[in-house]
């Protein structure tokens, strides 16, 4: 690994070298606090960083490696928490002022797994409040910033990872990463603060697809708490990266081609089906035809669920509390109307609104429907075809601010990975190529349920095909 | 004219499990405030609930033993609104697919059967409770104590099949009779554990459509809500009958007024946007599960009180107030066959040391031991609740209490005619005076005896004997 700064090492590269003792967990953790602290300032990625605490767990793990033993396969590797999971005693904001001083009693099924295989927490990761949004500039803590381009927004909702619209695979397609949604219920929800409970999945970002797979092998998994989380054996994730993809037959549906593409991603998301077919793939032209009403259905569901997941959030037990109210409607009303921002506040809006009596059949009853229709469609193609591949995102990074006052052209920027969410089915962004302004563009691959083992070794074989820029030049 | 009554009443149970029904806190009553709570139950970011398989078997045992429908797939749902003593803001609730439909309940009154439907059975969870400090109105400040939150709950609700307060009364004890035989509640209307809102509404006898209903609440005893009912039911009419129409709305009961009083806005005006809660799974309970439940339902009260009148030959009131408690008519039946004698004797004395019994301070043999030495003469009625006392919470023979306290009656004619033989002996001038006429003096001669034998001997058989020798 000589030569190679270590913000630039594979998760993989990082976990092999700390086990065969090439470096320590401290030297890792210290060099990546240290560019913490210089780019963090630009790009305000991490809402919380614990230098202490990290500086402390990467010595407990160089004395466990000195002492013969690794807990896991992340042992030592440095990672970073969506501030959507909760970490015991460590401030989990959700990017929300009203959760703004928020230390949770527990911690997340997803924070424990990733202790346990022996990771040490840097901080937690600035994310669209509550995870609503596109381009985290909703987010109570400022917005974040893409690496590539400070003056664009790095995608949304996260931060690294949970994806209720497309917040894991978007961000990554934006920034230049790979981003991986499992299907719904592999990977446990206990303790990931809840937007959109039947669409939320929590996921890894990684730098490559074997990082990813090695992550998800690490956080999926049955859990007796989430009653979602489904009892399926857990695979081998990296294996499936090295998987050849010949005979592979790779659905494009042509519902995802049509107008709003940009022709930059419109190219390279060729590219990506390229590659696929130059290694033995084969291309099958298919349709998902109710593609249209994705979007409407998802503005629905999520923000009907999100408006009876969002009340608890009233000031009485923690978080926020506005004070000088004179009763208890007030404080409610007033805590809730200080402590959330406009989105959020607009989805639980929708939402209420949605649910109400005498609306209840014609929005969210009308919605759980199309729903179905949206599921069968997927179903129904992938009788045909063992991947889906499209772009994940309709054009590379915009510019802070430049649709953050148009909710509607904002939530077009999820327009590609909202069916999966909706479908529950697993999805990964993966780089494929760059924009003329040299901003990267990702592909999306889905797959069935469960067979994540499939998007995983077609996205591997694009990574390998494509080589693109890993990191963002360093600004002046 | 005249008017009749129809009535509805909606139960909602504690269920007796060990822990709530999404998560692992204990139910248990009478902990300092928001001891038995944990991230789930007091609604942390990010917590889930786990459905509780107990309090669904519950269920499942309740909706068999009332002859409901256990329905394949049922769904539990999310009712919305601000309390703070709702830490989630939603309370889950099975909605519109309940658990268990299409029951009922029969309950046998003067001789005849009526038979009240069960509507639903369904699941949900409890609420908190708030402390207010100082009176209510004017508190400073309220405290939230969460242990109750998530401890789970059935709902019972029956047609309005109900139509005089008695019924509704016979109905509700027979309801609480079943759950408490099943062991799935305690039962304890004072407590919480068992409370009942009604709906009530009255119209002129003959006429089918319903009239305009008024909910009934805060009525915590069952002679409260017989009292809540005859009131609400007077009122209903008299309003009517002034030429006015009933309002439909929410009232609470005042006891210590005895009157209903409208319960003033909060809760009127709610829109619960109820729907199904994403984080739960439908529930499906198959066949073979309700099958092997019902298995473990035991004999219920309408049908041992029927048992114990035929079998035992006990009138049926009796009957009725033995199978008020499994426990109480177990140790009936255990007692009568302890002693093969006249069981109505048994069952009397079942029913007089009823709480004793249900205490479980007495056993089954103690009262089969005095009632067989009260038939056979060996003890007086008198020695017999003297001796039952003394055997209470004790655990020691009560033959060996009798024998230690020797509250055993002469009931040997021999050893008693020789007594009387003696008595009369010693007082001559009593027996001629007796024999001319003076009968009364029959009484003093059973005192010489008593007085004689330290009053051990059986006053029946002395006068039996005195008559004899006298006469």
């Amino acid at each position: 690994m000589a030569g190679i700064p270590v913000h630039e090492w594979t998760l993989l590269d990082a976990a092999r070298a700390i086990r065969e003792r090439e470096v320590s967990s401290r030297e890792l953790t210290r060099a990546l606090l240290e560019r913490i602290d210089r780019v963090n300032p630009r790009i305000n990625a991490y809402i919380t960083v614990l230098p202490e605490q990290a500086m402390r767990d990467a010595a407990a793990c160089d004395e466990e490696i000195a002492a013969g033993g690794a807990r896991g396969p992340l042992h030592g590797v440095p990672v970073a928490l969506k501030a959507i999971f909760c970490t015991k005693g460590i401030r989990t904001t959700c990017g929300s002022r009203i959760l703004h001083d928020f230390d949770p009693p527990y911690d997340a099924t997803v924070t424990g797994k990733i202790r346990e295989a022996g990771a040490v927490l840097l901080g937690k990761q600035n994310m669209d409040e509550f995870a609503m949004g596109s381009s985290t500039e909703t987010s109570w803590f400022g917005p974040a910033r893409n690496p590539w381009a400070t003056d664009r927004i790095p995608g949304g909702s996260s931060g690294g990872g949970t994806d209720t619209g497309g917040s894991i695979r978007q961000p990554a397609s934006l920034c230049g990463v790979v981003g991986m949604k499992p299907t719904y219920g592999r990977v446990s929800r206990y303790g990931m603060v809840a937007f959109a409970s039947s669409l939320d999945q929590g996921g890894p970002i990684a730098r490559t697809v074997p990082d990813a797979a090695a992550v998800l092998g690490v956080i999926a998994g049955h859990d007796r708490r989430d009653s979602t989380s489904v009892d399926v054996p857990v695979p081998d994730y990296l294996a499936a990266t090295g998987r050849s993809v010949r005979g592979m037959r790779v659905g494009l549906p042509r519902e995802y081609f049509a107008d709003g593409l940009d022709d930059s991603v419109r190219t390279a998301v060729e590219k990506a089906l390229e590659a696929l077919v130059s290694l033995g793939a084969e291309s099958v032209e298919i349709s998902l035809p109710h593609t249209e009403y994705a979007l409407a259905t998802y503005y629905i569901i999520g923000p009907a669920e999100a408006s009876s997941n969002l009340a608890r959030y009233d000031g009485v037990r923690y978080g926020y509390r506005s004070e000088g109210a004179k009763g208890l409607i007030e404080m409610m009303s007033r805590t809730r109307g200080e402590g959330f921002g406009a989105e959020v506040k607009r989805r639980i809006m929708i939402g209420t609104y949605a649910l109400s009596a005498g609306y209840y059949e014609a929005y969210y009853g009308k919605a759980q429907k199309v729903r179905t229709l949206l599921r069968r469609d997927f179903q129904e193609a992938f009788a045909g075809v063992d991947v889906i591949l499209t772009p994940t995102a309709p054009t590379p990074a915009f510019r802070i601010g430049e649709k953050v006052d148009d909710p509607l052209t904002m939530y077009l920027s999820d327009i590609y990975t909202i069916p999966c969410n909706l479908a529950g089915i697993p999805g990964i962004s993966v780089p494929c190529g760059m924009s003329p302004d040299g901003l990267p563009i990702g592909a999306q691959l889905l797959g069935k349920h469960f067979d994540e083992e499939a998007i995983f070794a077609a996205a591997a074989a694009i990574e390998r095909e494509i080589p693109l820029p890993r990191v963002a030049p360093e600004e002046g | 004219m005249e008017f009749e009554a129809v009535i509805g009443l909606e139960v909602h149970a504690q269920l007796a499990t060990e822990s709530k029904i999404f998560c692992a806190c204990s139910t248990g009553f009478g902990a300092p405030p928001n001891e038995n709570t944990c991230p789930v139950c007091t609604g942390m970011p990010g917590v889930l609930p786990v459905l509780n398989r107990k309090a669904v078997e519950f269920a499942i045992r309740t909706a068999v033993a009332t002859s409901c429908r256990v329905q394949t797939r049922s769904v539990f749902a999310r009712k919305n609104y601000f309390y703070p003593d709702l830490p989630k803001a939603y309370q889950i609730s099975q909605y519109e697919l309940p658990l268990a439909v299409s029951g009922h309940i029969d309950i046998e009154r003067n001789g005849t059967t009526r038979r009240v439907g069960i509507t639903r059975i369904h699941l949900e969870e409890d609420a908190g409770k708030l402390v207010h400090a100082g009176a209510f109105a004017g508190a400073q400040t309220s405290l939230a104590d969460l242990n109750r939150c998530s401890v789970p709950l059935m709902e019972i609700v029956s047609e309005p099949d109900i139509r005089t307060p008695e019924e509704g009364g016979a109905y509700l004890r027979r309801l609480r009779d079943i759950l408490v035989y099943l062991e799935v509640c305690d039962g304890n209307m004072e407590e919480g554990s068992f409370r009942c809102d009604a709906n009530v509404s009255v119209r002129p006898k003959g006429q089918k459509e319903f009239g305009t209903k008024a909910e009934l609440k805060n009525m915590n005893s069952f002679r409260n809500v017989e009292k809540a009912l005859e009131h609400e039911i007077r009122r209903q009419i008299e309003v009517i009958e002034d030429g006015g129409a009933v309002v439909q709305e929410t009232r609470l009961w005042d006891a210590d007024a005895g009157v209903t009083i409208p319960m003033r806005g909060k809760e009127e005006a709610h829109d619960y946007r109820y729907f199904p809660d994403p984080d739960l799974l439908p529930l499906h309970i198959d066949e073979a599960w309700v099958e092997e439940l019902r298995k473990t339902i035991p004999e219920l009260p309408g049908e041992k009180i029927a048992r114990l009148a035929s079998r035992y030959g006990v009138p049926r009131y009796d009957a009725e107030l033995l199978s008020s408690s499994r426990l109480l008519a177990d140790f009936f039946e255990a007692s009568a066959a302890a002693f093969g004698g006249n069981p109505k004797v048994t069952a009397n004395e079942c029913i007089q040391w009823k709480e004793a019994i249900v205490a479980g301070r007495l056993s089954p043999e103690t009262i089969a031991h005095v009632v067989e030495d009260r038939e056979t003469g060996t003890i007086s009625a008198t020695a017999s609740k003297t001796l039952v006392e003394a055997a209470i919470g004790t655990g020691k023979p009560v033959r060996q209490i009798r024998d230690e306290k020797g509250l055993t009656q002469i009931s040997d004619a021999g050893a008693l005619e020789a007594i009387v033989d003696k008595v009369i002996a010693g007082n001559p001038k009593e027996v001629e005076s007796y024999r001319a006429g003076k009968t009364g003096l029959l009484s003093f001669f059973v005192g010489q005896i008593m007085k004689e034998t330290r009053g051990k001997a059986n006053p029946r058989m002395v006068q039996e004997v005195l008559k004899a020798r006298l006469g």
